[in-house]
């Protein structure tokens, strides 16, 4: 055998893949689904916090930027430990599969609080005056005219965050998640071959490839303009 | 409640855990200093390319950096730690994370830099140039001083990001804080030394994060 068929014998067995397909097709459905998950509870909760935020009660608000700034200085693979091997010691074990989505959504929440806040901060005084002169309550001018114009100005960088955040869900791994990471990588040794792992690679370039390019095209579309 | 120190914020195991997590947290600073200053130069490389105008440079480079974009780091940790060994080549965990964070972080700090160059009008080099300045003068002395002050913010939340990800050391038993954390907490059955190991790394991050929100607000608001 030469030394390149040995290679692609290794990490391209037909065989070999033939055989996992169907795993690494359902970690990719996992993935899918706990991606969406956090993407949806992260931006949500984050976007609520901002909004609560706006209230501007004090105590409130400390608290928030406390939590904030807890999970921007956590790396989210820290939190999924803390949650998954040390939640159990307090009578309350979750599933790998809450233990990463919680994680990663609130890792999410905390940084999607931030990017919203900011957007809201960045509409000038002069228009929550306005708005309120006229006669449109609290709510109606933050619904209606401050978030329209803020939520437009954080698209780009929330955009990059949440692709960041979401390809995390690779670490649900470390606590025995079969999302495609896991299944590739049971599936190596199961095997003894990498192939598996060469799949789950390009498992993730076919789900997150496409993002990635449609962030670009979002960032230009959104741009903040200097 | 007694419960709930005990297995969180156990006094004793606290004490027997910390020489343990303090060895960690020395080589999570040493990896976060070899790895920091990697993906920088890694990022500096990838951006002065991206100045060529041939597009022969340009598209291979724009898919080099989507590609580590799209790709999870720990992917890529996994791949190189499990997957080379295969073809023969072994690396160390330690090296492993090494060319990891080269490549992802890399792409990270390229397209950061990438971007404050581009911000610096083009008239700056020409004047540089016509100054008598050469190429490589007028990118060291007048561009590259202004474009990294001005995605300063985000540099820095990168290199916060790239602190946080050196806990993936953890899976290739790279001994960093929370590697050790876990060591330790596996022998005790407890889990106060990964709440010391959470707590270590809020301390040290927690002034980073708090600058980091102060300078996106006020960059935010600028450009409304």
């Amino acid at each position: 055998m030469s030394g390149w068929e040995r290679f692609t014998d290794a990490f391209f067995n037909a065989k070999v893949m033939e055989k996992y397909l169907p795993d690494i097709l359902a970690g990719m459905v996992l993935t899918i689904e706990l991606a969406i998950a956090v993407v949806i509870s992260g931006l949500l909760a984050g976007l609520l916090l901002a909004l609560v935020r706006s209230l501007g009660i004090r105590p409130l608000n400390w608290l928030i930027i406390f939590v904030v700034d807890l999970f921007r200085s956590l790396p989210p693979l820290v939190v999924i430990v803390l949650i998954y091997f040390g939640l159990p010691s307090a009578g309350f074990s979750p599933s790998a599969f809450v233990s990463t989505w919680l994680s990663l959504a609130l890792v999410l929440m905390a940084f999607a609080e931030e990017i919203f806040w900011a957007g809201i901060v960045s509409t000038p005084k002069g228009q929550w005056e306005a708005a309120r002169s006229t006669g449109l309550s609290f709510v109606q001018t933050l619904l209606h005219v401050i978030l329209p114009q803020a939520l437009r100005l954080t698209i780009a960088p929330l955009t990059n965050r949440t692709i960041a955040i979401t390809k995390g869900t690779a670490l649900g791994t470390v606590v025995a998640l079969h999302e495609i990471l896991g299944m590739a990588s049971s599936a190596m040794s199961n095997s003894y071959n990498p192939s598996p792992l060469m799949m789950g690679a390009a498992a993730y370039l076919v789900l997150f490839l496409p993002v990635v390019v449609a962030a670009r095209w979002v960032e230009t579309r959104f741009s903040w303009k200097r | 409640m007694e419960e709930i120190v005990q297995s969180f914020f156990n006094r004793e195991i606290a004490e027997a855990a910390l020489p343990i997590v303090l060895a960690g947290l020395l080589n999570t600073i040493l990896l976060s200093l070899l790895v920091v200053p990697l993906g920088l130069l890694g990022g500096l490389l990838l951006a002065l390319f991206a100045q060529s105008r041939n597009p022969v440079v340009r598209w291979p480079l724009m898919a080099w950096v989507d590609f580590f974009r799209a790709f999870p780091p720990l992917v890529l940790l996994v791949l190189l730690f499990a997957g080379l060994p295969f073809a023969g080549v072994e690396l160390g965990g330690f090296t492993c994370v090494a060319i990891a964070f080269f490549l992802n972080t890399g792409a990270y700090y390229g397209e950061i830099l990438r971007a404050g160059i581009e911000s610096i009008p083009r008239g700056q080099v020409e004047a540089a140039r016509s100054t008598g300045l050469s190429g490589v003068q007028s990118m060291t002395y007048i561009v590259l001083p202004q474009a990294v002050r001005n995605v300063l913010p985000d540099l820095l939340s990168n290199t916060l990001e790239v602190v946080k990800l050196t806990s993936l050391g953890s899976v290739v038993a790279v001994p960093e804080l929370l590697y050790q954390a876990r060591q330790a907490q596996s022998v005790t059955y407890n889990a106060t030394p990964i709440v010391m190991a959470a707590v270590i790394y809020f301390l040290i991050l927690w002034p980073v994060v708090r600058l980091l929100s102060r300078l996106e607000n006020r960059a935010l608001a600028g450009r409304a």
